[in-house]
């Protein structure tokens, strides 16, 4: 996982609240067995009319949002289906920060085992962003994940909250698996007693 | 006295292996249920870092996604690309010693139908799956949550998670439900309430009267949608209908065991006097049938009502997202829900595919005709299901008026094997999401229980279900 420590960037706006996994990656393209190559179906049936064109007013087909590695966008963002196709496609696309007011739950776990920074603001907050982020031209963001921050070169400046643990696995890139097995003897010894647990048993 | 404790808090304190200063606790995991979409990329990680399934005793397989719904589609799987992900599956199953309920065992179905029936879903595990329709597991007294491919992958290789402690909700629904008011309602009338983020970082413990009336089916049919609120999970506390239900099943604990494990699930139940963080109370008389308008499943409104006015919306985005909705849905403000009309009916998913679903159906489609116009399908959730329907006669009831019985998948819950809906139909469906695209691209969903799909599919429009006029009995 490539580590995170700050970011600057265009940004671009998605007005649209409880956005779902399945806008985020439709499911035709959850059959295919890899990791990667997601970024190309990222918002797919919204980018795209049913005859291939792009669709000209949604935002990531703006040539003015094209280099953005931050979206904003409504309340509830990667509600829905557990896809995790939904954060390889969004960091597959060059996205490394989401910022709402909320997300859900699964998504927010996947996001960060990709290395995508979420980042929580005020409703009043987002809607100042995806307002500045529409009118001014080539407006952009500065995310510092190590002081929390997220600023502008208007002198917007808000925190935001990230759980000790999760910042320091972004900030250093850090491998789960691994992480757990710093706990092998403990898990040794408690499964051996767990298993003795006979109605836990799967079969 | 101990502290009295919650149904969530015994099972989740029985399963923390190890909890780190300054990291979220280490819980470990008693069951993984795997399907073909989400474990691809998880079985690969392990080969690439040379681990193999710490426990292929706590993991089982199935396919369910991907699977076509007829007998010719099943054995000659056209679109190659779902045809792979499956002998993927089958390659990784055997490689890493996982047992495979195939698409050709007597025993295959969806993922969160099979665990259940075949008894491996117990009181008190924790179970995961990458399927946010875990949650459905819940409804046994387990702790049973979606999670992400990477963390599928976590699970393979160390059979823990790094979790960090949700919050507790407990709803509580009390009263007697009013007749034609089913489980699909209680829920749907839930996440209209608090919202498809109402319970976001919380476990839900469904209580109270109504809910303890309920069939292990319309418990399991309300814990699957705990998601669609936002929920990690939901639970219903184990009791006499969960042993009743579980006793005898091909996994369940036999003889002595079985009198010990039912000793040791009835210590589970919320202690009176437990403390939530949440709390809410919802009087069953108060209930109707409902029916979704919109493109998220919190947009729902009694079958009664009519569209909504985007006027009503709290703030300018919401009213943005509402008015897209009405545009997807080609529904305008004031129709009356009754009026709307259906091209086809969906019944079946890991929501609205058990027996007592399609009995319930049956009941309401015995003696009648599908409408002209309307294609109806009914999918049962497994192979066992779909059995013990053919035992009953079910599909001859519904094949009479006119339904399409089909073999068991997730089929048009989800729009990832053929039966998808084209653009611009409209369906009434019993799955759980009515998110835009989710049944085919341009496909209009509305969410409803099975009776009110079956009317739908013979009225040809929703009907109150409570006015139903039903004509045969069904022996069931």
């Amino acid at each position: 996982m490539e580590p995170f420590k700050t970011l600057t960037s265009t940004v671009a706006p998605l007005d649209r609240t409880n956005v779902d996994t399945d806008q985020i990656i439709p499911k035709q393209f959850l059959k295919r067995i890899e990791r990667t190559g997601y970024g190309d179906f990222l918002f797919f049936d919204w980018r795209q009319t049913p005859e291939g064109k792009p669709v000209p007013e949604f935002v990531l087909n703006d040539p003015r949002y094209k280099d953005a590695k931050i979206l904003i966008a409504g309340k509830n963002f990667g509600c829905g289906s557990s896809r995790e196709h939904a954060a390889w496609a969004l960091s597959d696309f060059g996205f490394r920060v989401v910022i709402a007011p909320t997300f859900a739950d699964i998504f927010f776990s996947n996001a960060g085992k990709n290395g995508i920074v979420l980042i929580r603001l005020s409703e009043t907050d987002v809607d100042t962003l995806l307002r500045n982020a529409e009118t001014i031209p080539g407006y952009k963001l500065t995310v510092s994940l190590q002081d929390q921050t997220v600023t502008d070169d208007g002198g917007f400046k808000a925190t935001f909250e990230v759980d000790p643990f999760r910042k320091y696995c972004l900030l250093e890139g850090l491998d789960d698996i691994g992480l757990t097995l710093r706990h092998a003897s403990e898990l040794d010894r408690f499964e051996k007693q767990h298993d003795n647990a006979t109605w836990l048993h799967a079969k | 006295m101990s502290t009295p404790k919650t149904l969530f808090q015994k099972v989740w304190e029985q399963h923390v292996v190890v909890e780190p200063q300054g990291e979220p606790t280490l819980i470990y995991i008693d069951l993984q249920l795997v399907h073909e979409v989400t474990s691809p990329q998880a079985f690969e990680g392990l080969r690439l870092a040379g681990r193999k399934v710490r426990r292929p005793d706590r993991t089982i397989a199935t396919v369910d996604h991907n699977v076509p719904t007829t007998i010719e589609g099943r054995l000659n799987i056209v679109d190659q690309i779902a045809a792979k992900q499956i002998s993927t599956l089958r390659q990784n199953c055997a490689d890493f010693g996982v047992e495979l309920y195939d698409v050709d065992s007597r025993e295959q179905g969806i993922v969160h139908v099979i665990g259940p029936e075949l008894g491996i879903t117990k009181p008190g595990m924790t179970i995961v799956c990458g399927d946010s329709h875990t949650s459905t597991h819940g409804a046994f007294g387990a702790l049973a949550f979606g999670i992400g491919t990477s963390e599928v992958e976590h699970v393979l290789a160390t059979q823990t998670l790094p979790q960090s402690k949700p919050q507790t909700f407990r709803i509580s629904v009390e009263g007697k439900l009013p007749q034609g008011v089913t489980a699909k309602d209680i829920i749907l009338a839930i996440i209209a309430k608090i919202g498809t983020d109402g319970a976001t970082g919380c476990v839900i413990e469904y209580a109270g009267s109504a809910v303890r009336s309920l069939s292990m089916e319309g418990r399991m049919t309300i814990c699957n949608m705990s998601i669609e609120a936002g929920a990690r999970a939901g639970m219903i506390a184990p009791d006499e209908t969960t042993f009743a239900y579980l006793k005898g099943r091909r996994f369940s604990p036999q003889g002595a065991a079985w009198d010990q494990a039912v000793a040791e699930w009835s210590k589970l139940p919320t202690d009176p006097g437990a403390k939530f963080d949440r709390e809410l109370v919802i009087d069953a008389a108060t209930l109707v049938p409902y029916v979704s308008w919109g493109t998220s499943p919190g947009m729902v409104a009694p079958v009664t009502s009519s569209v909504p006015d985007p006027a009503a919306a709290g703030n300018e985005l919401d009213r943005k997202s509402f008015e897209r909705a009405l545009e997807y849905m080609a529904l305008k403000p004031g129709t009356p829900l009754d009026k709307i009309a259906v091209d086809r009916v969906f019944i079946g998913s890991c929501t609205n595919g058990r027996i007592e679903d399609l009995r319930a159906a049956a009941k309401i489609a015995a003696g009648h005709k599908v409408s002209t116009h309307v294609h109806a399908m009914v999918v049962p959730g497994s192979q066992l299901v779909k059995a013990q329907a053919e035992k009953e006669g079910l599909d001859q009831i519904f094949k009479e008026a006119g339904f399409d019985w089909r073999e068991p998948g997730c089929s048009m819950c989800l729009g990832m094997n053929p039966d998808i809906l084209s653009p611009g139909e409209r369906c009434a469906s019993t799955s759980n999401r009515n998110f835009e695209g989710r049944q085919g691209r341009g496909g209009r969903t509305h969410l409803v229980s099975p009776e009110m799909a079956a009317a739908a599919a013979i009225a040809g429009h929703f009907v109150d279900i409570r006015n139903w006029e039903v004509r045969d009995e069904v022996n069931a």
